[in-house]
């Protein structure tokens, strides 16, 4: 089976009811989507498929045959496409803010933030607090850093817009 | 290898003398790790190596847990080596490099990890001078450093060139000078994690992706939930024909410890599942809606853990007296990511990677498991996610070894969702007496407490499952009564804390989990606090000024106030019909060292019963702080932790076992109800540091509790403060 991740095509040998992350994980070895529940209830393996939020613990390989698979580790490629830029940057403005904010304590749930706040901004650039906490419901965090991730989310909204961020 | 090695060096160097000292270094650098560990604490080279690019590596003894301790721990050896942030790193713990600093809880990184980090940077430092003195014929005293490089009489050496990559040989003096602390730079600043950028652009080699050739998936095979403590889970039968579809996955079994490894993880997984297993069901539990019933009634170990004065003659005749019972949850450490490890167990060597807190300690429980010299075991730490106490990875650990010396392969065993759920070492619920009176002038002057709780497991699950006997936790202070949070910040003439202690293995297995036990104390004690000032008719945080027993607590009373612009009235002075109320409280509270200082702005919906935190106010005075933005992430965390605790978690177990087992049957908070947060750092930079991972949570439990009588004039017995139990104390749902 084929399956195309980060903008590159992959031949691989798992079974075509494997999750998604297994492959990504196990095949793939990639360091960005993980394991924290395998129920999607906690956004641990979030990806983004054709540009849309995915939990890959629950979603077959062969679901994402012929889409385009964005992990972590190629946000930024994304997100300069996205934005027409001629060169990737080293990260995306988001996981900049994360940084910017020392927003992370363990970071184990920083993949799932990170992914779907990239989503957020792509179909909302300037969202509302409100917005910001409807939008990052699904994903849990068990240090308690949410205060922190919504901040750096307004600050990459800034810095996306062309702001200072 | 010796032989090999003095032929590479001498066609490399060609001279004897050179021979000579760089074999002896050589040999010195690849030795560290080729032996099993502790190294001597008494050793320069234990804690630093300095390298020839003038860089340093310093050999920590404390797990990174992800709070910062890794990045701190660095900032106070730069400090005493006037080295930059830039020249400094860490490396892993690991039984065969790292020393033995004692394991990574009850917020010791900084408290007690500071200063042996401190002293062994001052060693090397004057190691260092004295090389610089003999190189530059200068005397010691009128040497300068900055970023590594020593200079005097117009000349400098950097510490690089001195001793690049070779071993220092210097024990310890006992005399080497710290620096003093109105001469810092780096301690008491602001450094970022140096963590961030690789957690946040998947850089990072959490335990979950570390993988090893030839190693199988395995998982363990247990029934859903966990049965009482000493119960274990008694197999009947298994039918291994239930698995032969997957194909390279097998039942491995030893005693009521059951597996499946496999060489595909989504196999393994599959085969865990699909394996028919007949389980006993005994009812055993009291559940958790009779649980603290069972808890009062049942025969306990007693103890006085603090008393003077005579409280009973202080209680009567006192102007107010308040007498309530509090009850508080066993709550879950459930980490974001289960717990995971490799292991890979020869006949007479092992290799185990995990998350634990304590790599020594880990290395000791499975010498006994496998029977094995600890010196035979290797123990390496890779970071998971946050535990905040003792979740499953020392269970893991003793599960993944079973697992490859049952296969014969190295093995990776990651638990599932409903593995670390179900078979956690839970904090320990609690029932909590309070008694305390008060005179006319709003003086504390009789206040007792009786606490009852069970204590730590002390025997893992895998351990009891091939049937070593459960046993508890060696007793401690920590488990019992904690007398700085029960009323320990007030100067109270007649006082009696007693501990009434139960059999652990009566009721689930109990573990410390961030603060243990302190969110129960100090929502019973502050409450009855609480509602002395109340019956006084005196505003609550002028109430507590009164009575304060110690300026320290005084400090972080005063820095929540003033972050949270208190006003002085008294509580429940603006009850209202509405169907959304609003109150504030504050609290005191801490766990074994520092002070915690809390207030809370909450909102009640008297109709649903739902109450949400609307700002949070915390401060913690930890002494010296080594680096004020980790203090403030760590008030940050624990503040939403707190929140989650008090509104959302507890652990559900009807009489067979755990209930809770995935995160919509154990539920947390989530970004919706996230509160707003204010952290302030008391920093006293000549003081001793003390923890400051753990220490505000009792006060903001305390804190939401109060704020939830200033807005509806009712006090709750019982947390977390769910829907159900808020209406059924406000009197069912509001009248139409």
């Amino acid at each position: 089976m084929q399956i195309r991740v980060n903008e590159r095509s992959w031949t691989v040998n798992a079974a075509p009811d494997t999750p998604l992350l297994y492959v990504l994980m196990n095949e793939l070895q990639l360091q960005g989507p993980r394991f924290g529940c395998g129920l999607a209830q906690c956004g641990s393996c979030s990806v983004l498929v054709n540009g849309v939020e995915t939990r890959s613990c629950v979603t077959a390989v062969s679901k994402v045959e012929g889409k385009s698979v964005t992990t972590l580790e190629g946000l930024p490629a994304w997100y300069a496409a996205q934005k027409k830029l001629a060169k990737a940057p080293a990260l995306h403005p988001v996981q900049q803010a994360m940084i910017d904010e020392q927003a992370v304590q363990c970071g184990y749930c920083f993949n799932g933030m990170i992914i779907k706040s990239s989503e957020l901004l792509s179909k909302t650039p300037r969202p509302t607090e409100a917005q910001i906490r409807t939008a990052m419901n699904g994903h849990l965090c068990r240090c308690g850093t949410y205060p922190r991730i919504m901040k750096a989310i307004q600050r990459a909204s800034v810095a996306m817009a062309g702001g200072a961020a | 290898m010796t032989k090999e090695m003095i032929r590479r060096d001498f066609l490399k160097t060609g001279g004897a003398l050179v021979i000579g000292f760089s074999l002896r270094d050589k040999l010195a650098a690849q030795e560290r790790g080729t032996k099993a560990g502790p190294p001597d604490a008494r050793q320069v080279d234990t804690w630093l190596a300095i390298h020839a690019d003038n860089t340093a590596t310093v050999y920590i003894g404390f797990a990174e847990l992800g709070q910062g301790a890794s990045t701190a721990l660095l900032q106070i050896a730069a400090e005493e080596l006037d080295l930059d942030m830039s020249q400094i790193k860490t490396v892993r713990l690991d039984t065969n490099v790292t020393p033995n600093q004692g394991g990574t809880y009850s917020s010791a990184s900084i408290n007690r990890g500071g200063p042996q980090v401190r002293t062994a940077a001052a060693e090397a430092r004057l190691a260092l001078l004295k090389l610089a003195s003999a190189s530059l014929n200068t005397p010691q005293t009128q040497l300068t450093v900055s970023k590594g490089v020593v200079s005097g009489s117009g000349r400098s050496v950097t510490y690089g060139e001195l001793v690049g990559d070779k071993p220092f040989n210097v024990t310890f003096t006992g005399t080497a000078p710290v620096k003093p602390t109105t001469e810092y730079k780096i301690v008491g600043t602001k450094f970022p994690r140096n963590d961030t950028p690789a957690k946040v652009s998947a850089q990072y080699t959490y335990m979950q992706y570390v993988r090893v050739p030839g190693m199988l998936h395995g998982r363990v095979v247990r029934p859903r939930g966990q049965r009482m403590y000493g119960a274990g889970a008694k197999i009947v039968s298994v039918d291994e024909a239930s698995i032969r579809a997957i194909a390279g996955a097998r039942a491995v079994r030893k005693g009521d410890f059951l597996g499946v490894v496999a060489e595909n993880e989504w196999d393994a997984i599959r085969a865990a599942q699909q394996l028919k297993v007949v389980w006993e069901t005994p009812s055993a539990l009291p559940g958790n809606a009779g649980l603290h019933e069972h808890m009062r009634a049942f025969k306990t170990e007693d103890s006085i853990v603090l008393e003077r004065g005579n409280v009973a003659t202080g209680l009567s005749g006192a102007a107010h007296m308040v007498s309530q019972t509090c009850l508080g949850p066993y709550h879950a450490h459930a980490p974001f990511g289960p717990n995971c490890a490799v292991a890979d167990v020869k006949a007479d060597s092992a290799l185990v990677m995990c998350s634990t807190q304590d790599v020594y300690g880990t290395r000791n429980s499975l010498s006994r498991l496998l029977g094995m010299p600890a010196e035979k075991i290797r123990v390496q730490y890779y970071e998971g996610s946050g535990t905040y106490g003792h979740s499953c990875y020392d269970d893991v650990a003793q599960a993944v070894t079973l697992l490859s010396q049952l296969a014969g392969k190295p093995v990776r065993l990651q638990f599932m969702r409903w593995d670390e759920h179900g078979w956690d070492n839970y904090g320990p619920a609690h029932l909590g007496e309070v008694r305390a009176a008060a005179d006319a002038n709003g003086k504390i002057v009789a206040y007792e407490y009786q606490g009852w709780q069970h204590g730590w497991s002390n025997t893992e699950t895998s351990a009891q499952l091939i049937g070593t006997p459960t046993s508890e936790w060696p007793g401690g202070a920590v488990q019992g009564v904690n007398r700085l949070t029960c009323g320990g910040m007030y100067d109270i003439p007649n006082l009696k804390l007693v501990n009434h202690k139960l059999p652990v293995t009566a009721y689930l297995k109990g573990g410390w989990l961030r603060s243990p036990l302190d969110l129960s104390f100090a929502f019973a004690s502050e409450q009855a606090i609480d509602q002395l000032a109340y019956l006084s008719g005196i505003d609550p945080y002028e109430f507590r000024q009164r009575n304060m027993a110690d300026m320290r607590w005084l400090g972080v009373l005063n820095a929540a106030a003033q972050a949270a612009k208190w006003s002085p009235r008294k509580a429940a002075a603006n009850l209202s019909r509405a169907s959304v109320v609003t109150g504030r409280g504050i609290g005191l509270g801490t766990h074994l060292t520092s002070y915690g200082g809390a207030v809370a702005e909450i909102e009640v919906n008297r109709d649903t019963g739902r109450v949400v935190a609307k700002h949070l106010y915390g401060a913690i005075d930890a002494g010296q702080v080594v680096n004020p933005g980790f203090v403030e992430s760590q008030i940050m965390g624990q503040l939403v932790q707190t929140a989650s605790r008090m509104f959302k978690e507890e652990v559900k177990f009807d009489q067979t076992g755990v209930t809770s087992l995935d995160w919509s049957s154990y539920p947390i908070l989530r970004f919706d109800e996230c509160p707003e947060v204010t952290a302030v750092v008391v920093q006293r930079l000549d003081q001793r540091s003390t923890g400051a991972g753990e220490e505000v949570m009792a006060a903001a439990a305390a804190a939401i509790a109060n704020a939830f009588f200033d807005a509806t004039g009712v006090r709750m017995k019982e947390f977390p403060l769910t829907p159900g139990r808020v209406l059924a104390a406000l009197g069912g749902p509001k009248a139409a």
